[in-house]
């Protein structure tokens, strides 16, 4: 293949999706920016979306490619459920081995796919929360994150976890890491949305600002 | 070449950097891992650090200490390179100390500042020592940290190392400004805790160094979260003999050898004791 | 003359200068495996740190897979490889258990992982592996690998990133490298332990190897079947 076909760097970029399990289902966040190098190109980009009506993904990375993937595992869904009406959908699990397969198919072509997707789902009264990588990698764990999300998110997810954890609970704790990694990350801005994923099928907020604090950048007397 | 005193020996850079044409592999730095952190709270600062050690992958030691006396009252945390950390922070200690002497006076958290960045300035980077500085003076409380480029900052909640990411976290996340000891304790505590357990450079124990006026206290091993889990009881005894040879040879200590027994005085002593038990028991 | 050779010159490909620099599909995402074989029993350990770079991917990742009631496969390397070698050699062996109604044994599963890793010979599965389990005699064996099909039947073996640490107490220990005081070397340690052992030397392991940590997996294969046991090392 000719190498100038291939992605071999990502050019639109999205940064952290962070994803957290509480006692009834997953809470899924990201911002709404797609940059274009060091430049915030798209400010209004949809990260997440609804796979069926008991899994959703989310992807950090090139978000042509992410799109490929969503139309890709759209057309899964529509194979496997547009015909056979009483069978049960597509389960989380296999999304997520679907699109692991996939991933690692094109990074065995030397063509990755340059993405972190996360899998939330909850199925059979279940929840599901996995990832796969460029390299078709993919994991369960009971809060992941993508991006720079992985070094300033996942710390505080990990710490706040717990099994009985409620919903505001969650959400509360999502919101902490989202402002943290709006202050420390460079490819983030405050335009969030948070998503749910329950028993009640799946919903994703509207962008919303979080309220930030900027004192302590007075505290800097400039001596040095 | 003569000249140790006031710097570095150079003599084998040339032959290096020819070797180095010639093909042969250049000698690589280390990265070493590290969490460090420090935060300043209502009546002065806190530091703190891991305990851990690396060389490549291995843990080269799980219990070193990284936060590194300058004064009384100044203190000073440590990554990077842990051989440039160390004689760093000594070297501008002992310069300090002699400037104490000299004027008579309690040297202040800016000239620990202003010596360690000149001379890591001066080093161009070479020096690798990324430095989170802390002491309280008659000016108040001060928290600085300078990279190995011999650049700072001034901030009120500081993180460096391999684990700062995680350690940042915490501090974004839970810092106010005009905390209590109490609670500025526990958020260092809590915010090198995450450095430990999520950053794979930095782990072992706590260490925290809390400085008020006048008044410094340095806590070793203020948590050790990382105990062994698990050990075989009574395994791995070799008895005599289990290591094998080839050939023995004795030979026998020249006669006019004469071994003094030094702790003659209290080996008396100690019979003496056991004598009296002896009695007693008959 | 000349002639010929300045054509031959002008038909040889212009050099094509790409600056571009190439995707590298490999990543290592580290930990540590080993296996142990007694006389009738083998045992088989994998901790569950999944890692990249510096940073702790997940506490809980699966390394190990149950082939047979007498077969377990423990591999370290690259998660994306090691899932892939594992689903192949799952197809497989349900392949061999429909064709000829019986588990393949574990020696014939030994070389299948052999031929399945040199299959890939010239774009490896970056994959370290430890096979264990019972022989159709009943005997203990394990199988030590390197990433492209390298077989050997060891007494013991380990692999993966703390290998270099574990690999010399076993040849004390299992191997009774350097002990004058053991007379028979052919000897068999028993099955508990031989399980006390592989729990202390993941455990020291955990101590100076870096990416090794969490928890452990031990399986004990015996004539019984599979046991599986998660023990737990060190998070930091």
């Amino acid at each position: 293949m000719d190498p100038t076909k291939k992605t071999l760097q990502p050019y639109v970029t999205g940064s952290s999706v962070l994803a957290i399990k509480y006692n009834e289902g997953i809470i899924v966040a990201a911002d709404t920016l797609g940059s274009y190098g060091s430049l915030a190109r798209f400010t209004d980009l949809q990260r997440m979306s609804k796979v069926t009506n008991h899994t959703l993904i989310g992807g950090s990375g090139d978000i042509s490619d992410l799109q490929q993937i969503q139309k890709t595992v759209e057309s899964l869904i529509l194979e496997n459920t547009g015909f056979k009406k009483d069978e049960e959908p597509l389960t989380p699990k296999e999304i997520q081995q679907y699109i692991s397969r996939v991933m690692y198919n094109r990074r065995s072509r030397f063509d990755p796919l340059w993405n972190h997707i996360i899998v939330a789902g909850y199925q059979n009264n279940e929840s599901f929360l996995g990832a796969v990588d460029i390299f078709g990698t993919f994991y369960e764990d009971n809060t992941i994150a993508s991006g720079f999300g992985a070094y300033f998110a996942q710390p505080l997810l990990r710490k706040g976890y717990k099994e009985d954890l409620t919903k505001d609970e969650a959400i509360d704790l999502i919101k902490t890491c989202l402002k943290v990694l709006f202050y420390r990350d460079a490819r983030t801005i405050n335009k969030f949305q948070i998503a749910e994923v329950s028993e009640g099928g799946i919903t994703i907020s509207d962008p919303f600002e979080l309220e930030t604090h900027w004192e302590i950048a007075d505290w800097q007397e400039g001596h040095l | 070449m003569e000249n140790y005193e006031q710097s570095f020996n150079y003599e084998n850079c040339l032959r290096n950097e020819e070797l180095t044409k010639q093909g042969y592999e250049k000698k690589k730095q280390r990265k070493t891992g590290t969490t460090i952190a420090g935060i300043i709270f209502k009546d002065g600062v806190v530091l703190g650090a891991d305990t851990r050690a690396t060389e490549g992958y291995i843990v080269a030691d799980g219990n070193c200490e990284k936060i590194h006396r300058i004064s009384d009252y100044i203190y000073c945390c440590g990554a990077g390179t842990s051989a440039d950390t160390e004689n760093t922070t000594a070297l501008i200690s002992s310069k300090l100390e002699l400037m104490r002497l000299t004027t008579g006076r309690e040297p202040r958290v800016q000239n620990a500042l202003t010596l360690l960045k000149q001379y890591l300035y001066h080093y161009h980077g070479y020096v690798s020592a990324a430095l989170v500085l802390g002491g309280v003076d008659f000016k108040g409380p001060h928290l600085h940290m300078i990279h190995p480029h011999g650049s700072t900052s001034t901030l009120p909640f500081l993180t460096m190392g391999s684990g700062s990411l995680a350690a940042m976290a915490v501090f974004e996340a839970e810092y106010k400004t005009d905390l209590d000891e109490e609670s500025a304790k526990n958020l260092v505590h809590k915010a090198i805790t995450a450095g430990i357990f999520n950053d794979l450079g930095s782990g072992g124990n706590v260490d925290l160094c809390v400085m008020k006026f006048q008044n410094t206290q340095f806590f070793r091993n203020f948590d050790k979260p990382n105990k062994r889990k698990f050990s075989r009881i009574n395994a791995y005894r070799f008895p005599k003999g289990t290591t094998q040879f080839l050939e023995e040879k004795v030979t026998l200590l020249r006669k006019n050898l004469v071994i003094e027994n030094l702790d003659k005085n209290n080996n008396n002593n100690d019979n003496d004791n056991n004598d009296n038990n002896d009695n007693n028991d008959l | 003359m000349q002639l010929i050779q300045q054509s031959k010159q002008e038909s040889l490909p212009k050099s094509k200068e790409i600056n571009q620099p190439q995707f590298f599909p490999y990543t290592n995402n580290q930990g540590s495996c080993l296996g142990i074989c007694g006389e009738k029993f083998a045992v088989l350990a994998t901790d569950t740190r999944m890692s990249m770079g510096y940073s702790i991917v997940t506490r809980n990742a699966t390394k190990y897979l149950k082939l047979t009631d007498k077969c377990v496969l423990v591999s370290s390397g690259m998660q994306a490889d090691i899932e892939t070698l594992h689903k192949i050699l799952k197809a497989r062996l349900t392949i061999y258990q429909n064709q000829h109604q019986k588990p393949m044994s574990t020696p014939a599963i030994s070389h299948l992982l052999s031929r399945t890793l040199y299959y890939r010979r010239f774009f490896p599965l970056y994959t370290f592996n430890v096979l264990g389990g019972i022989d159709e005699d009943g005997k203990g064996c394990v199988f030590s690998y390197d990433a492209i099909g390298t077989l050997e039947r060891v007494r013991y073996s380990a692999s993966g990133s703390g290998s270099a640490l574990i690999e010399p107490i076993l040849d004390n220990q299992v191997g009774f490298k350097n002990r004058g005081d053991i007379t028979d070397k052919t000897g068999f340690l028993e099955e508990d332990e031989v399980v006390e052992l592989a729990k202390d030397t993941l455990t020291s392991t955990c101590e100076r190897d870096i990416f090794t940590g969490d928890f452990v997996h031990i399986f004990v294969v015996n004539e019984n079947g599979v046991r599986e046991e998660k023990f737990e090392l060190r998070f930091d």
